[in-house]
Protein backbone atom coordinates (compact mmCIF):
# COMPACT_ATOMS: atom_id res chain seq x y z
CA UNK A 1 0.00 0.00 0.00
CA UNK A 2 1.68 3.55 -0.86
CA UNK A 3 1.49 6.10 1.19
CA UNK A 4 -0.85 7.76 -0.25
CA UNK A 5 -3.67 4.59 0.35
CA UNK A 6 -2.96 4.65 3.37
CA UNK A 7 -3.75 7.82 3.85
CA UNK A 8 -6.49 7.78 2.29
CA UNK A 9 -8.00 4.83 4.27
CA UNK A 10 -7.30 6.70 7.89
CA UNK A 11 -9.04 9.81 6.72
CA UNK A 12 -11.69 7.85 5.56
CA UNK A 13 -12.31 5.99 8.93
CA UNK A 14 -12.16 9.27 10.78
CA UNK A 15 -14.40 10.52 8.67
CA UNK A 16 -17.06 8.43 9.26
CA UNK A 17 -16.55 7.46 12.81
CA UNK A 18 -19.18 7.81 15.10
CA UNK A 19 -17.76 10.88 16.95
CA UNK A 20 -18.11 9.87 20.96
CA UNK A 21 -15.72 7.05 19.74
CA UNK A 22 -13.14 8.72 18.48
CA UNK A 23 -13.26 10.98 21.21
CA UNK A 24 -13.40 8.40 24.14
CA UNK A 25 -9.47 6.51 22.22
CA UNK A 26 -8.43 9.79 21.66
CA UNK A 27 -8.70 10.97 25.60
CA UNK A 28 -7.52 7.65 26.40
CA UNK A 29 -4.31 8.33 23.83
CA UNK A 30 -3.23 10.90 25.95
CA UNK A 31 -0.04 12.14 24.46
CA UNK A 32 -1.00 14.76 21.88
CA UNK A 33 1.64 17.24 20.72
CA UNK A 34 0.50 21.57 20.66
CA UNK A 35 -1.44 22.57 17.14
CA UNK A 36 -2.27 25.66 15.69
CA UNK A 37 -5.09 25.61 13.05
CA UNK A 38 -4.66 26.58 9.57
CA UNK A 39 -8.09 26.39 9.06
CA UNK A 40 -10.47 26.20 11.88
CA UNK A 41 -13.12 23.99 12.14
CA UNK A 42 -15.98 25.28 9.61
CA UNK A 43 -19.66 22.99 8.78
CA UNK A 44 -20.44 23.28 6.00
CA UNK A 45 -22.58 21.10 3.03
CA UNK A 46 -21.22 18.88 0.32
CA UNK A 47 -23.66 17.84 -2.71
CA UNK A 48 -24.17 14.26 -2.52
CA UNK A 49 -24.37 12.76 -6.48
CA UNK A 50 -26.01 9.28 -7.94
CA UNK A 51 -25.89 7.77 -10.94
CA UNK A 52 -29.57 7.87 -13.13
CA UNK A 53 -30.26 4.03 -13.31
CA UNK A 54 -27.59 3.49 -10.98
CA UNK A 55 -24.85 3.18 -13.68
CA UNK A 56 -26.07 6.19 -16.24
CA UNK A 57 -25.41 9.97 -15.86
CA UNK A 58 -24.84 11.93 -12.82
CA UNK A 59 -27.31 14.11 -11.07
CA UNK A 60 -27.69 15.66 -7.58
CA UNK A 61 -29.32 13.54 -5.09
CA UNK A 62 -28.81 16.20 -2.31
CA UNK A 63 -26.64 17.66 0.36
CA UNK A 64 -24.72 16.43 3.65
CA UNK A 65 -23.06 18.23 6.06
CA UNK A 66 -19.56 17.75 6.45
CA UNK A 67 -17.22 19.57 9.02
CA UNK A 68 -13.38 20.70 7.61
CA UNK A 69 -10.26 21.88 9.24
CA UNK A 70 -6.71 21.66 9.15
CA UNK A 71 -4.10 21.77 11.57
CA UNK A 72 -0.31 22.22 12.04
CA UNK A 73 1.78 20.37 14.67
CA UNK A 74 4.39 22.31 16.83
CA UNK A 75 6.43 19.64 15.15
CA UNK A 76 5.25 20.34 11.40
CA UNK A 77 3.11 18.31 10.04
CA UNK A 78 0.19 19.58 8.43
CA UNK A 79 -3.30 17.76 9.16
CA UNK A 80 -6.00 18.00 7.05
CA UNK A 81 -10.04 16.78 7.80
CA UNK A 82 -13.72 16.34 6.34
CA UNK A 83 -15.91 14.52 8.32
CA UNK A 84 -19.56 13.61 8.11
CA UNK A 85 -21.87 16.21 10.40
CA UNK A 86 -20.93 19.24 12.44
CA UNK A 87 -18.88 18.06 14.94
CA UNK A 88 -16.00 20.42 15.25
CA UNK A 89 -13.80 18.91 18.27
CA UNK A 90 -14.33 15.89 15.88
CA UNK A 91 -12.80 17.47 12.98
CA UNK A 92 -9.99 19.01 15.03
CA UNK A 93 -8.92 15.79 16.82
CA UNK A 94 -9.70 13.90 13.07
CA UNK A 95 -6.67 16.36 11.52
CA UNK A 96 -4.66 16.33 14.60
CA UNK A 97 -4.45 12.23 14.03
CA UNK A 98 -3.95 12.91 10.28
CA UNK A 99 -1.36 15.21 11.26
CA UNK A 100 0.09 12.60 14.00
CA UNK A 101 -0.02 9.59 11.48
CA UNK A 102 3.11 11.11 9.50
CA UNK A 103 5.10 11.40 12.29
CA UNK A 104 7.11 9.43 14.88
CA UNK A 105 3.48 8.67 16.73
CA UNK A 106 2.03 6.96 13.69
CA UNK A 107 2.55 3.07 15.48
CA UNK A 108 1.01 3.88 18.40
CA UNK A 109 -1.83 5.62 17.40
CA UNK A 110 -2.82 3.14 14.78
CA UNK A 111 -3.06 0.33 17.60
CA UNK A 112 -4.87 2.80 20.13
CA UNK A 113 -6.80 4.98 18.31
CA UNK A 114 -7.39 4.06 14.99
CA UNK A 115 -7.43 -0.14 14.67
CA UNK A 116 -9.99 -0.31 17.75
CA UNK A 117 -12.39 2.26 15.42
CA UNK A 118 -12.54 0.41 12.86
CA UNK A 119 -12.95 -2.64 14.85
CA UNK A 120 -15.75 -1.15 16.26
CA UNK A 121 -17.24 -0.21 13.09
CA UNK A 122 -16.80 -3.19 11.60
CA UNK A 123 -18.63 -5.33 14.50
CA UNK A 124 -21.65 -2.50 13.68
CA UNK A 125 -21.71 -3.27 10.28
CA UNK A 126 -21.48 -6.93 10.35
CA UNK A 127 -24.22 -7.40 12.97
CA UNK A 128 -26.86 -5.33 10.83
CA UNK A 129 -25.55 -7.78 7.95
CA UNK A 130 -26.23 -10.33 10.35
CA UNK A 131 -29.77 -9.23 11.21
CA UNK A 132 -30.54 -8.69 7.24
CA UNK A 133 -29.14 -12.61 6.64
CA UNK A 134 -31.70 -13.62 9.32
CA UNK A 135 -34.63 -11.53 7.32
CA UNK A 136 -33.51 -13.64 3.65
CA UNK A 137 -36.98 -15.32 2.29
CA UNK A 138 -36.89 -18.25 -0.66
CA UNK A 139 -40.17 -17.65 -2.68
CA UNK A 140 -41.54 -20.17 -3.90
CA UNK A 141 -43.98 -20.57 -7.02
CA UNK A 142 -47.33 -22.60 -6.33
CA UNK A 143 -48.19 -25.17 -9.13
CA UNK A 144 -51.63 -24.27 -10.04
CA UNK A 145 -54.30 -26.65 -10.66
CA UNK A 146 -54.89 -25.99 -14.60
CA UNK A 147 -51.65 -27.04 -15.26
CA UNK B 1 -50.86 41.95 -4.43
CA UNK B 2 -49.50 41.89 -1.61
CA UNK B 3 -48.95 45.31 0.53
CA UNK B 4 -46.83 45.34 3.81
CA UNK B 5 -48.79 46.14 7.49
CA UNK B 6 -47.12 46.81 10.43
CA UNK B 7 -47.77 46.31 14.19
CA UNK B 8 -49.32 43.82 16.29
CA UNK B 9 -45.73 43.14 17.79
CA UNK B 10 -46.70 42.44 21.14
CA UNK B 11 -49.55 40.09 19.76
CA UNK B 12 -47.21 38.40 17.77
CA UNK B 13 -44.70 37.79 20.50
CA UNK B 14 -47.20 36.20 22.84
CA UNK B 15 -48.58 34.18 20.21
CA UNK B 16 -45.16 32.91 19.52
CA UNK B 17 -44.88 32.16 23.44
CA UNK B 18 -48.22 30.33 23.65
CA UNK B 19 -46.67 28.27 21.19
CA UNK B 20 -43.33 27.50 22.55
CA UNK B 21 -45.88 25.88 25.46
CA UNK B 22 -47.86 24.09 23.36
CA UNK B 23 -45.21 22.46 21.61
CA UNK B 24 -43.97 21.53 25.03
CA UNK B 25 -47.22 20.04 26.20
CA UNK B 26 -48.32 19.02 29.47
CA UNK B 27 -45.19 19.24 31.44
CA UNK B 28 -45.94 16.38 33.35
CA UNK B 29 -45.65 14.20 30.41
CA UNK B 30 -41.35 13.90 29.81
CA UNK B 31 -40.24 15.84 27.39
CA UNK B 32 -39.46 14.48 23.80
CA UNK B 33 -35.40 14.41 23.70
CA UNK B 34 -34.12 15.45 19.68
CA UNK B 35 -31.81 12.07 20.21
CA UNK B 36 -35.24 9.76 20.76
CA UNK B 37 -37.20 11.55 18.02
CA UNK B 38 -33.46 10.60 15.80
CA UNK B 39 -33.88 7.18 17.13
CA UNK B 40 -37.40 6.57 17.31
CA UNK B 41 -39.15 8.33 14.68
CA UNK B 42 -36.89 7.23 12.15
CA UNK B 43 -38.64 7.28 9.34
CA UNK B 44 -39.97 10.50 9.71
CA UNK B 45 -36.28 11.96 10.03
CA UNK B 46 -35.86 10.08 6.88
CA UNK B 47 -38.49 12.00 4.90
CA UNK B 48 -37.25 15.31 6.31
CA UNK B 49 -34.02 14.80 4.99
CA UNK B 50 -35.04 13.73 1.82
CA UNK B 51 -37.45 16.65 0.62
CA UNK B 52 -35.21 19.51 3.43
CA UNK B 53 -32.39 18.00 0.89
CA UNK B 54 -29.80 17.55 3.79
CA UNK B 55 -28.51 14.02 5.15
CA UNK B 56 -28.15 15.25 8.76
CA UNK B 57 -30.33 13.37 11.12
CA UNK B 58 -29.55 15.21 14.41
CA UNK B 59 -30.71 18.55 12.30
CA UNK B 60 -33.70 16.79 10.89
CA UNK B 61 -34.83 15.94 14.54
CA UNK B 62 -34.30 18.78 15.55
CA UNK B 63 -36.42 20.31 12.88
CA UNK B 64 -39.41 17.74 14.20
CA UNK B 65 -39.49 18.66 17.44
CA UNK B 66 -39.14 22.72 16.71
CA UNK B 67 -42.24 22.24 13.99
CA UNK B 68 -43.89 20.06 16.77
CA UNK B 69 -44.17 17.10 14.47
CA UNK B 70 -45.68 18.96 10.88
CA UNK B 71 -43.34 17.36 8.70
CA UNK B 72 -43.55 20.03 6.08
CA UNK B 73 -42.47 22.87 8.23
CA UNK B 74 -39.71 20.54 9.53
CA UNK B 75 -38.81 20.21 5.70
CA UNK B 76 -38.82 24.29 5.21
CA UNK B 77 -36.61 25.00 8.62
CA UNK B 78 -33.77 22.21 6.91
CA UNK B 79 -33.98 23.82 3.44
CA UNK B 80 -33.33 27.53 5.12
CA UNK B 81 -30.53 25.84 7.48
CA UNK B 82 -29.32 24.18 3.92
CA UNK B 83 -28.64 27.96 2.42
CA UNK B 84 -26.58 29.16 5.47
CA UNK B 85 -24.06 26.16 4.56
CA UNK B 86 -20.95 26.92 2.30
CA UNK B 87 -20.59 24.74 -0.37
CA UNK B 88 -17.42 22.22 0.00
CA UNK B 89 -18.11 20.70 -3.31
CA UNK B 90 -19.50 17.87 -4.98
CA UNK B 91 -19.55 13.91 -4.46
CA UNK B 92 -17.82 11.42 -6.96
CA UNK B 93 -21.79 9.45 -7.48
CA UNK B 94 -22.49 7.22 -5.06
CA UNK B 95 -22.06 3.70 -6.21
CA UNK B 96 -25.23 1.71 -5.26
CA UNK B 97 -23.80 -1.52 -6.65
CA UNK B 98 -21.35 -1.44 -3.70
CA UNK B 99 -24.24 -1.10 -1.05
CA UNK B 100 -23.89 -2.72 1.88
CA UNK B 101 -27.63 -3.95 1.56
CA UNK B 102 -30.22 -4.20 4.85
CA UNK B 103 -33.23 -4.93 2.68
CA UNK B 104 -33.07 -5.94 -1.08
CA UNK B 105 -36.40 -7.52 -3.00
CA UNK B 106 -36.89 -7.77 -6.53
CA UNK B 107 -40.77 -8.47 -8.11
CA UNK B 108 -39.50 -9.61 -10.90
CA UNK B 109 -37.07 -12.53 -10.34
CA UNK B 110 -37.51 -15.03 -7.39
CA UNK B 111 -34.14 -16.48 -7.67
CA UNK B 112 -32.27 -12.99 -7.60
CA UNK B 113 -28.67 -13.70 -6.90
CA UNK B 114 -27.60 -12.24 -3.45
CA UNK B 115 -31.17 -13.05 -2.80
CA UNK B 116 -34.33 -11.59 -1.79
CA UNK B 117 -33.89 -9.76 1.78
CA UNK B 118 -36.67 -8.15 3.58
CA UNK B 119 -34.85 -5.81 5.94
CA UNK B 120 -36.64 -4.03 8.50
CA UNK B 121 -40.40 -3.59 6.99
CA UNK B 122 -43.72 -3.08 7.60
CA UNK B 123 -44.63 -5.66 4.80
CA UNK B 124 -46.37 -8.75 6.17
CA UNK B 125 -47.53 -7.29 9.43
CA UNK B 126 -50.86 -7.03 9.57
CA UNK B 127 -51.51 -3.28 10.35
CA UNK B 128 -53.31 -4.42 13.33
CA UNK B 129 -52.35 -1.90 16.76
CA UNK B 130 -50.44 -3.49 18.87
CA UNK B 131 -50.91 -1.88 21.89
CA UNK B 132 -48.13 -4.21 23.73
CA UNK B 133 -46.22 -0.95 22.35
CA UNK B 134 -48.00 1.72 24.71
CA UNK B 135 -46.25 0.53 27.79
CA UNK B 136 -42.78 1.17 27.72
CA UNK B 137 -39.71 -1.02 28.90
CA UNK B 138 -39.72 -3.47 25.83
CA UNK B 139 -36.18 -3.65 23.94
CA UNK B 140 -36.52 -5.93 21.39
CA UNK B 141 -33.62 -8.23 19.55
CA UNK B 142 -33.45 -9.37 16.30
CA UNK B 143 -32.18 -12.99 15.11
CA UNK B 144 -29.18 -12.91 13.48
CA UNK B 145 -28.02 -15.22 10.24
CA UNK B 146 -25.06 -16.15 8.49
CA UNK B 147 -23.65 -12.61 7.44
CA UNK B 148 -23.08 -12.13 3.50
CA UNK B 149 -19.51 -10.50 2.34
CA UNK B 150 -19.93 -9.34 -1.15
CA UNK B 151 -21.58 -6.80 -2.72
CA UNK B 152 -25.07 -7.82 -4.06
CA UNK B 153 -25.18 -7.29 -7.99
CA UNK B 154 -28.30 -5.19 -9.71
CA UNK B 155 -30.86 -7.30 -11.07
CA UNK B 156 -31.00 -5.00 -14.29
CA UNK B 157 -27.75 -6.61 -15.07
CA UNK B 158 -28.94 -9.80 -16.07
CA UNK B 159 -31.46 -8.29 -18.20
CA UNK B 160 -28.67 -6.35 -19.52
CA UNK B 161 -26.85 -9.34 -20.53
CA UNK B 162 -29.58 -10.42 -23.00
CA UNK B 163 -30.16 -7.12 -24.62
CA UNK B 164 -33.28 -6.62 -23.23
CA UNK B 165 -33.14 -3.64 -21.53
CA UNK B 166 -32.44 -0.02 -21.94
CA UNK B 167 -29.17 0.27 -20.82
CA UNK B 168 -27.95 3.49 -18.70
CA UNK B 169 -24.36 4.30 -19.88
CA UNK B 170 -22.21 6.11 -17.54
CA UNK B 171 -20.68 9.66 -18.21
CA UNK B 172 -19.02 12.43 -16.43
CA UNK B 173 -21.31 15.55 -17.06
CA UNK B 174 -21.59 17.95 -14.86
CA UNK B 175 -25.29 17.96 -13.87
CA UNK B 176 -27.31 20.48 -13.57
CA UNK B 177 -28.05 22.02 -9.57
CA UNK B 178 -31.67 23.60 -9.20
CA UNK B 179 -30.53 24.66 -5.90
CA UNK B 180 -28.12 26.94 -8.05
CA UNK B 181 -30.05 28.10 -10.87
CA UNK B 182 -33.45 28.24 -11.58
CA UNK B 183 -35.22 25.37 -13.35
CA UNK B 184 -35.44 25.57 -16.79
CA UNK B 185 -37.87 23.66 -19.51
CA UNK B 186 -37.59 21.33 -21.17
CA UNK B 187 -34.98 19.36 -18.72
CA UNK B 188 -32.73 17.20 -18.82
CA UNK B 189 -33.21 13.62 -16.43
CA UNK B 190 -30.89 15.25 -14.31
CA UNK B 191 -32.69 17.85 -13.19
CA UNK B 192 -35.78 15.64 -12.94
CA UNK B 193 -34.01 13.38 -11.21
CA UNK B 194 -32.95 16.02 -8.52
CA UNK B 195 -36.53 17.87 -8.29
CA UNK B 196 -38.22 14.15 -8.05
CA UNK B 197 -36.27 13.35 -5.11
CA UNK B 198 -36.78 16.05 -3.17
CA UNK B 199 -39.97 16.43 -4.18
CA UNK B 200 -43.05 15.88 -2.32
CA UNK B 201 -44.08 12.59 -1.02
CA UNK B 202 -47.33 12.76 -1.17
CA UNK B 203 -47.23 14.64 -4.62
CA UNK B 204 -45.22 12.00 -6.36
CA UNK B 205 -47.00 8.71 -4.71
CA UNK B 206 -50.45 10.55 -6.50
CA UNK B 207 -48.60 10.97 -9.48
CA UNK B 208 -47.35 7.57 -9.81
CA UNK B 209 -50.66 6.00 -8.26
CA UNK B 210 -52.29 7.65 -11.55
CA UNK B 211 -50.01 6.38 -14.28
CA UNK B 212 -50.72 2.80 -12.27
CA UNK B 213 -54.53 3.46 -12.85
CA UNK B 214 -53.93 4.43 -16.51
CA UNK B 215 -53.27 7.84 -17.02
CA UNK B 216 -49.79 7.28 -19.10
CA UNK B 217 -49.85 3.66 -18.51
CA UNK B 218 -46.90 2.25 -18.34
CA UNK B 219 -47.53 -1.32 -16.39
CA UNK B 220 -44.01 -1.10 -14.18
CA UNK B 221 -42.67 -3.78 -12.02
CA UNK B 222 -40.40 -2.94 -8.94
CA UNK B 223 -37.17 -5.00 -10.64
CA UNK B 224 -35.15 -4.10 -7.57
CA UNK B 225 -35.46 -2.19 -4.01
CA UNK B 226 -32.45 -2.21 -1.84
CA UNK B 227 -31.59 0.09 1.71
CA UNK B 228 -28.32 -0.27 2.75
CA UNK B 229 -25.25 2.17 2.88
CA UNK B 230 -23.14 3.80 0.65
CA UNK B 231 -20.10 5.52 1.36
CA UNK B 232 -19.68 9.17 0.21
CA UNK B 233 -16.33 10.16 -1.59
CA UNK B 234 -15.34 13.47 -2.68
CA UNK B 235 -11.90 14.77 -4.22
CA UNK B 236 -10.27 16.82 -1.71
CA UNK B 237 -8.63 19.23 -3.37
CA UNK B 238 -5.63 20.32 -0.78
CA UNK B 239 -5.08 16.94 -1.01
CA UNK B 240 -5.01 15.63 -4.53
CA UNK B 241 -6.37 12.52 -4.13
CA UNK B 242 -10.70 11.86 -2.98
CA UNK B 243 -11.16 10.16 0.33
CA UNK B 244 -14.81 9.46 1.84
CA UNK B 245 -15.95 11.42 3.70
CA UNK B 246 -19.49 10.04 5.06
CA UNK B 247 -20.98 6.99 4.66
CA UNK B 248 -25.16 7.58 3.94
CA UNK B 249 -28.07 5.22 4.07
CA UNK B 250 -29.96 5.76 0.68
CA UNK B 251 -33.39 3.83 -0.92
CA UNK B 252 -32.74 3.03 -4.34
CA UNK B 253 -35.36 1.92 -6.61
CA UNK B 254 -35.25 0.14 -10.40
CA UNK B 255 -38.41 0.09 -11.99
CA UNK B 256 -39.15 -2.22 -15.06
CA UNK B 257 -41.71 -1.26 -17.58
CA UNK B 258 -42.85 -3.33 -20.34
CA UNK B 259 -42.53 -1.54 -24.26
CA UNK B 260 -43.77 -2.57 -26.79
CA UNK B 261 -41.17 -0.43 -28.53
CA UNK B 262 -41.55 2.62 -30.44
CA UNK B 263 -40.32 4.58 -33.87
CA UNK B 264 -36.54 4.86 -32.88
CA UNK B 265 -36.56 2.31 -30.37
CA UNK B 266 -36.65 -1.36 -30.39
CA UNK B 267 -39.30 -3.47 -28.30
CA UNK B 268 -37.48 -4.35 -24.81
CA UNK B 269 -37.84 -3.23 -20.85
CA UNK B 270 -37.43 0.46 -20.05
CA UNK B 271 -36.40 1.75 -16.39
CA UNK B 272 -37.66 4.24 -14.28
CA UNK B 273 -35.09 4.86 -11.32
CA UNK B 274 -35.64 6.25 -7.75
CA UNK B 275 -32.78 7.61 -4.96
CA UNK B 276 -33.87 9.04 -1.86
CA UNK B 277 -31.86 9.40 1.42
CA UNK B 278 -32.75 6.97 4.17
CA UNK B 279 -34.54 4.41 4.29
CA UNK B 280 -37.77 5.93 1.99
CA UNK B 281 -39.05 2.90 0.13
CA UNK B 282 -42.83 4.58 -1.16
CA UNK B 283 -41.05 7.23 -2.24
CA UNK B 284 -38.05 6.13 -4.01
CA UNK B 285 -40.62 3.59 -5.61
CA UNK B 286 -42.83 6.58 -6.40
CA UNK B 287 -39.72 8.43 -7.99
CA UNK B 288 -39.31 5.70 -10.54
CA UNK B 289 -42.84 5.43 -11.89
CA UNK B 290 -42.60 9.32 -12.21
CA UNK B 291 -39.14 8.99 -13.50
CA UNK B 292 -40.43 6.22 -16.41
CA UNK B 293 -43.80 8.25 -17.11
CA UNK B 294 -41.82 12.23 -17.83
CA UNK B 295 -39.21 9.93 -20.10
CA UNK B 296 -41.83 9.65 -22.86
CA UNK B 297 -40.09 12.00 -25.27
CA UNK B 298 -36.68 10.22 -25.37
CA UNK B 299 -38.42 6.79 -25.65
CA UNK B 300 -40.55 8.03 -28.91
CA UNK B 301 -43.84 6.90 -26.78
CA UNK B 302 -47.07 9.11 -27.78
CA UNK B 303 -48.26 11.98 -25.34
CA UNK B 304 -51.16 10.68 -23.55
CA UNK B 305 -52.14 14.19 -22.16
CA UNK B 306 -51.75 12.27 -19.05
CA UNK B 307 -50.12 14.84 -15.60
CA UNK B 308 -47.50 12.84 -14.75
CA UNK B 309 -45.89 13.00 -18.44
CA UNK B 310 -46.71 16.72 -18.00
CA UNK B 311 -42.72 17.99 -17.31
CA UNK B 312 -43.97 21.38 -16.15
CA UNK B 313 -46.81 20.09 -14.30
CA UNK B 314 -44.66 17.77 -12.54
CA UNK B 315 -41.67 19.40 -12.05
CA UNK B 316 -43.56 23.04 -11.30
CA UNK B 317 -45.79 21.52 -8.38
CA UNK B 318 -43.67 18.65 -6.76
CA UNK B 319 -42.27 20.76 -4.20
CA UNK B 320 -43.96 21.14 -0.83
CA UNK B 321 -42.02 24.47 0.45
CA UNK B 322 -42.51 26.49 -2.53
CA UNK B 323 -46.29 25.11 -2.66
CA UNK B 324 -46.84 25.67 0.47
CA UNK B 325 -44.97 29.32 0.79
CA UNK B 326 -47.47 30.49 -2.44
CA UNK B 327 -50.39 28.61 -0.81
CA UNK B 328 -49.68 30.40 2.99
CA UNK B 329 -48.92 33.42 1.58
CA UNK B 330 -52.67 34.06 0.98
CA UNK B 331 -53.34 33.50 5.05
CA UNK B 332 -51.48 36.68 5.57
CA UNK B 333 -53.03 40.24 5.75
CA UNK B 334 -54.18 41.08 2.24
CA UNK B 335 -56.07 44.39 3.40
CA UNK B 336 -55.26 46.58 1.21
CA UNK B 337 -55.61 44.09 -1.99
CA UNK B 338 -58.93 43.02 -0.82
CA UNK B 339 -59.88 46.64 -0.21
CA UNK B 340 -60.26 47.03 -3.68
CA UNK B 341 -61.75 43.83 -4.73
CA UNK B 342 -64.73 45.57 -2.53
CA UNK B 343 -65.28 48.36 -4.14
CA UNK B 344 -64.92 46.57 -7.24
CA UNK B 345 -67.95 44.11 -6.34
CA UNK B 346 -70.23 47.13 -4.79
CA UNK B 347 -69.42 49.28 -8.58
CA UNK B 348 -70.39 46.00 -10.17
CA UNK B 349 -73.52 45.50 -7.74
CA UNK B 350 -74.93 49.53 -8.26
CA UNK B 351 -74.07 48.79 -11.76
CA UNK B 352 -76.51 45.48 -12.00
CA UNK B 353 -78.57 47.34 -9.71
CA UNK B 354 -79.74 50.47 -11.95
CA UNK B 355 -79.56 47.79 -15.01
CA UNK B 356 -82.63 46.18 -13.29
CA UNK B 357 -84.28 49.28 -12.18
CA UNK B 358 -84.22 50.79 -15.69
CA UNK B 359 -85.31 46.61 -16.86
CA UNK B 360 -88.47 46.88 -14.47
CA UNK B 361 -89.41 50.97 -15.54
CA UNK B 362 -89.71 49.08 -19.31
Amino acid sequence: MTQTQARQQWMSLLAKAPPADLARLWAAFGDAPAYSFLRAPEAGGVMVQGRAGATGAPFNLGEMTVTRCSIKLETGEIGHAYVQGRDKDHATRAAQIDAMMQGAQAEALRAAVLDPLQEKMQAIRATRSAKAAATRVEFFTMVRGED
Amino acid sequence: MYVAVKGGERAIDNAHAWLAEERRGDPTVPELSVAQIREQMALAVNRVMTEGSLYDPDLAALAIKQARGDLIEAIFLIRAYRTTLPRFGSSVPVKTAEMACERRISATFKDAPGGQVLGPTFDYTHRLLDFKLAAEGETPTAPEGEARREPTPHITGFLNREGLIQTEDESGETPPDLTREPMELPAARALRLQALTRGDEGFVLGLAYSTQRGYARNHAFVGELRIGTVAVEMDIPELGFAIEIGEITVTECESVNQFKGSKTEPPQFTRGYGLVFGQTERKAISMALVDRALRWKELGEDDQGAPAQDEEFVLMHCDNIQATGFLEHIKLPHYVDFQSELELVRKLRRAAGAEEVKEAAQ
